[in-house]
């Protein structure tokens, strides 16, 4: 039923002569344009780019888009991504005209609903993190962590301190050291230990007076809540150094504890995580981020301050660390975490949180008969699972696993992160599931790890493409269409030497 | 609660599977004197119904480019947006969907990154492109810090006063901490001097950075800026308006090594400033430094042609602290749209928008000069935007006044450029008709009595 | 199946040494059968340029499967005298023909100190055993 011919790239599809878009005539004097520009600057010839008429173009993206999976259409348990609903009406207030067409640079006398609406996000942003001061500046998660090592930078050199080092746990995801490292630190790995908790003396001896700042996930990257974590604080503070708390997993703890609270100085939010900003296909994302009171002045400026009944942007901040990005901030993405935040309110979001909670547990208490969960039988808002076992005995991997559910109309959990598990698979169901879902889920891992090895190995069976050659697009790579290309290039020796292949 | 689907029985059935009495016994782990003892304080919950209408009631204390007419740009531009990108964007299997990481269930997204960086090269003359960045502004400092990495100087970068100033701040940021001196060229007369660079140029310099059409709308001889950072083994970085490749040469074509862009002209909307797309193309030989996802095609294990996130080495998830950057997300729905937008216009439609706006622009230009009191302070050609000085110097004032009357007329200066406080940057895009650029002379001309507002 | 004159570094490296100019040893390195085996397919190598000079324990280039990269270590003290530029063209030589056609860097050793922290093949071989 498939449409094959609709989803040959632009390229191919394209015919001299055709176009969706026509602009009407030009209203103003016709002057030749050699003598608005100089020839010298102006092009020889048309774009190379595809003509296509709107019919086929609309055939094209709507087919397109029916080869991807999603969440308005699979359940996604990504552990780390918090793929949960995204509310529909967050959409039609983000389009509307009155956000969608303000310019950046517009008197501030005429973005008094933005300025207000951004300023009341930064409040409540700050209540949910327990910390002082908001910047709603960066664009995606590891752009907050970047400006918040950077102001941890500017804090210290402030105060005239050398500190060189940044301690990240070995759980940690990967924007973590390489925000640290573009912030001009060194990093040092805290080990874990057994129990999946940041090792306490591996901890103290690492830290010293070099040490600017111990980035920290709560709950950790597998789904656990560090218990230790007020001495994990003291200790860092102790040394003169600041907590940064990587808040990708604060949907588990909404309205329930508040890192400000328990001893971080500076966090990001995800709010295409957990205020249900779509994911778009990988973005865009945006990154606010929250600082304890003596951090606030090094904060990307400007922040949206407020005059009585009227809000303005504040460009005066002299100890800013200055910009991360171009203009305001990924505003669409923030209206829509508004928009989210006001429909729950305080019980909604501490609601969000628990039943985020419940639903990983509930799933963790199916899924444990199936694979090993290897940090014990309670979680936070995701856990991990190890396929290293199945791997052993039946030399099915946790990718195989995972390729086979795609078959079974879910899409597959993260998989090889954190690197700390074997073969692991992190399962994140998320708050807006239902128990049939995680049943037909649990049931369903249970058919798959009980499948022939073959079977496991060459799924998925069922979708457009399975096993891409990976090797070969990362040996040879093809990042453009070409003319002289076929569509189905040929291959010799050197792709068949992918082991799935024989 | 709106999107929970859990009921009072499913709580307890999950409950009774887990072995646990309550929901509280699972926040176990949270230590009790870390827990907070109060509701967040913010405002209680609001149904779709409220929520709309408290939207509203925010909406009407804005006035957007629908209330007024705009003349502002400065990296953000009010052009149009055909309604096949929001229809395509507005489905739920692109919007609704994650990073392509398991490229059987993303297909779609995958091929649609490989058509937009097809797209891309075929803009801006260049080889490879990525799958985007957050904005123009720091796909510009990623391609200062690439440029440093490829060519192993880290000493100096020099960049042109007419890059948009917030890209240079953004800049200035992220090299704080670095030995790196960025060294700024003067265009105090709209534009760069090839020589003034030439002499700033050494072998220590790992690029120059320059934007064409600049900040000001003005050209930039961009083919000997070329030819001097090529001769000195640094690297030269364009930033250009992706509209202005309608009709002007491609970067590609005169030498650039990076090109760089603020996509947002490319079918989204302003949005008070996001989000927006960074584009980025560079020279092959530079792709392993190239920040950020990029799709690659290869065959499946059946032998069809598909895409998957390739080269994948470079970045952080699997480099860690040795990445190329820290980037994690790209802006996935926001090159779907610009891929829609060009496929949408082809070759045709992006000369026809990039001609109208040229052609609007100087009309403007020339209507607005011929005012006693204006004047164009800048003898460059330009494309769709330009400078127009004012000779009370009110400049805010000036544009309060033109705002009463409906019209957003252009972007004061002096903020950023002290010598250009009595100056304002006016913008044309292929929206605005002949009536609206005759209404803002026939504004601008009035004396100003009374000032209204603040 | 090790050819028996060669030394081992912990972290993979083979050494081959031959008599060169000047009474300096130059010794040929490249990756073990162990390692590459542990990298699975590889995509690409980057290698230093000639002329470079090198510490015992310091990364001379890097190897890249489709999602691991893995730094080469010099396991000598010396100048870079030849690069196997070819083999990246070639990748699949290294898994083929490690301690042959997969040689990557020439060096001509300034100091021959490090050779004593070298592993023959045997005890080579028993490293492998345990980490594996």
């Amino acid at each position: 039923m498939r449409n094959t011919q609709a989803v040959r790239l632009l390229f191919e599809l394209s015919k001299s002569g055709r176009r969706a878009v026509r602009f009407p005539a030009s209203d103003v004097p016709d002057v030749p344009l050699d003598k608005l520009l100089p020839a010298t600057a102006l092009a020889d010839g048309p774009l190379p780019l595809p003509e296509l008429a709107e019919p086929d173009l609309v055939r094209h993206y709507a087919n397109l888009s029916t080869l991807n999976m999603s969440v308005d259409t699979h359940f996604y348990p990504l552990g780390s991504c918090t793929m949960k609903y995204n509310p529909k009406r967050n959409e039609r207030v983000a389009s509307t005209s009155a956000f969608a067409d303000l310019h950046p640079y517009q008197s501030q006398r005429s973005l008094q609903g933005i300025l207000r609406l951004l300023y009341e996000l930064g409040e409540m942003l700050g209540e949910i993190s327990g910390l002082d001061a908001v910047s709603l500046q960066p664009a995606a998660g590891a752009q907050g962590e970047l400006a918040a090592l950077m102001i941890a930078a500017a804090y210290f050199r402030d105060r005239g301190e050398r500190r060189r080092t940044v301690l990240v746990p070995d759980t940690a995801h990967g924007t973590n050291p390489a925000s640290a490292t573009m912030a001009g630190f060194e990093v040092l790995t805290v080990r874990s230990t057994s129990e999946g908790q940041v090792d306490m003396e591996d901890l103290a001896a690492r830290l010293g007076h070099q040490t600017a700042v111990l980035m920290i996930t709560n709950p950790n990257t597998l789904g656990l809540f560090e218990r230790r974590i007020r001495e994990i604080a003291e200790l860092v503070h102790g040394a003169g150094a600041l907590v940064y708390l990587d808040g990708a997993n604060m949907n588990a703890i909404l309205g329930i504890a508040r890192p400000g609270d328990f001893g971080a100085d500076m966090m990001h939010f995800n709010p295409h995580k957990t205020f249900s900003g779509p994911h778009g296909g990988g973005g865009p994302g945006a990154g606010p981020i929250a600082v304890r009171r003596m951090l606030a002045p090094y904060l990307p400026a400007p922040i949206v301050v407020r005059d009585g009944d009227a809000y303005r942007l504040d460009y005066h901040r002299p100890k800013s660390i200055g910009r991360v990005r171009s203009f305001f901030g990924n505003t669409g993405v923030l209206v829509r975490a508004y928009c989210y935040i006001r429909t729950h309110g305080p019980d909604g979001l501490r609601r969000v949180a628990e039943n985020a909670v419940l639903n990983a547990n509930y799933l963790l208490s199916r899924v444990k008969h199936v694979l090993p969960v290897p940090h014990g039988d309670r979680c936070m808002h995701e856990f991990v699972a190890t396929a290293a076992k199945l791997k052993a005995s039946t030399g099915a991997s946790a990718m195989d696993v995972a390729k086979r559910l795609l078959d079974y109309g879910f899409h597959a959990p993260t998989v090889y992160f954190p690197l700390t598990v074997r073969e692991s698979m992190m399962i994140e169901p998320t708050e807006t599931e239902s128990k049939e879902t995680l049943d037909a889920f649990a049931d369903t891992l249970a058919r798959v790890t009980a499948e022939p090895r073959d079977l496991l190995h060459e799924a998925p069976h069922t979708t457009p493409i399975s096993r891409p050659d990976e090797v070969q697009a990362a040996r040879h790579p093809v990042l453009v269409w070409r003319p002289a290309q076929r569509e189905a290039p040929v291959h010799g020796a050197a792709t068949a030497e992918s082991a799935r292949e024989k | 609660m709106p999107y929970i689907l859990n009921t009072l029985a499913d709580q307890h059935e999950m409950l009774k599977a887990i072995g646990a009495g309550s929901i509280a016994e699972l926040f176990e782990p949270v230590p009790a004197d870390l827990r907070l003892k109060r509701p967040l304080a913010i405002p209680a919950a609001l149904s779709e119904l409220e929520l709309l209408d408290e939207l509203s009631s925010l909406a009407r204390r804005n006035q957007s480019a629908s209330d007024r007419v705009c003349f502002l740009g400065a990296g953000s531009y009010d052009h149009f947006i055909p309604s096949v990108v929001d229809y395509v964007a507005s489905r739920g299997e692109f919007y609704t969907s994650y990073t392509p990481y398991q490229p059987e269930a993303s297909q779609g997204n995958l091929q649609a990154f490989f058509e937009y960086q097809t797209l891309v090269t075929q803009l801006t003359g260049m080889d490879v492109s990525n799958a985007s960045l957050y904005d123009g502004g720091s796909a510009a400092t990623e391609a200062v810090l690439m440029s440093m990495a490829a060519t192993g100087r880290h000493g100096r970068v020099v960049v042109a006063q007419s890059v948009h100033p917030e890209f240079r701040k953004i800049l200035s940021t992220y090299t704080a901490g670095l030995d790196t001196e960025v060294v700024t060229v003067r265009a105090p007369r709209g534009g760069i001097v090839p020589a003034e660079l030439a002499s700033l140029v050494n072998r220590d310099t790992a690029c120059v950075l320059v934007q064409h059409p600049n900040f000001f709308g003005c050209l930039e001889e961009v083919e000997a800026i070329a030819l001097i950072a090529h001769e000195a083994g640094a690297l030269l970085i364009v930033v250009v308006d992706p509209i202005s490749l309608g009709l002007l040469k491609r970067p590609g074509d005169y030498g650039a090594d990076i090109v760089v862009a603020e996509g947002q002209s490319l079918g989204s909307p302003m949005a008070f400033g996001g989000p927006y797309l960074g584009m980025m193309a560079c020279r092959e030989q530079f792709v392993r430094r190239m920040p950020a996802r990029i799709a690659g095609q290869t065959v499946d294990r059946r032998g069809n042609r598909c895409w998957v996130l390739t080269l994948q080495t470079r970045e952080q998830h699997i480099r860690r602290e040795k990445a190329t950057s820290n980037i994690c997300t790209n802006q996935g729905l926001l090159a779907l749209r610009a891929s829609v937008y060009l496929a949408a216009l082809g070759p045709q439609g992006l000369r026809e928008v990039a001609e109208l706006c040229a052609r609007k622009a100087h009309y403007a230009a020339e209507r607005l000069s011929r005012l006693v009191r204006l004047s164009l302070p800048f003898d460059r050609p330009f494309f769709k935007e330009f400078v127009i000085r004012d000779a009370d110097g009110s400049v805010e004032h000036r544009l309060g006044a033109t705002e009463s009357e409906g019209i957003f007329a252009g972007v004061p200066l002096g903020n950023w450029y002290p010598e250009l406080e009595d100056c304002f940057l006016v913008a044309v895009t292929e929206k605005r008709t002949k009536r609206q650029i005759d209404r803002l002379a026939d504004c601008l001309a009035r004396p100003m009595t009374e000032t209204r507002d603040a | 199946m090790t050819p028996d004159e060669l030394l081992f570094a912990q972290t993979h490296e083979w050494v081959r040494l031959e008599p060169g100019a000047g009474g300096m040893k130059v010794a040929t390195i490249g990756l073990s059968a162990f390692a590459l085996e542990a990298l699975t397919d590889l995509v690409h190598i980057e290698l230093p340029e000639v002329g470079r000079q090198l510490t015992v324990g310091e990364s001379l280039g890097e190897v890249e499967s489709v999602k691991a990269v893995s730094d080469i270590y010099s396991p000598l003290e010396g100048e870079v005298v030849e690069v196997n530029s070819d083999i990246a063209q070639h990748l699949e030589r290294l898994a083929a023909d490690p301690y042959g056609a997969g040689w990557l860097v020439k060096l001509r050793i300034t100091n021959e100190s490090g050779l004593k922290s070298l592993l023959d093949r045997t005890a080579y071989e028993k490293l492998c055993a345990e980490e594996a």
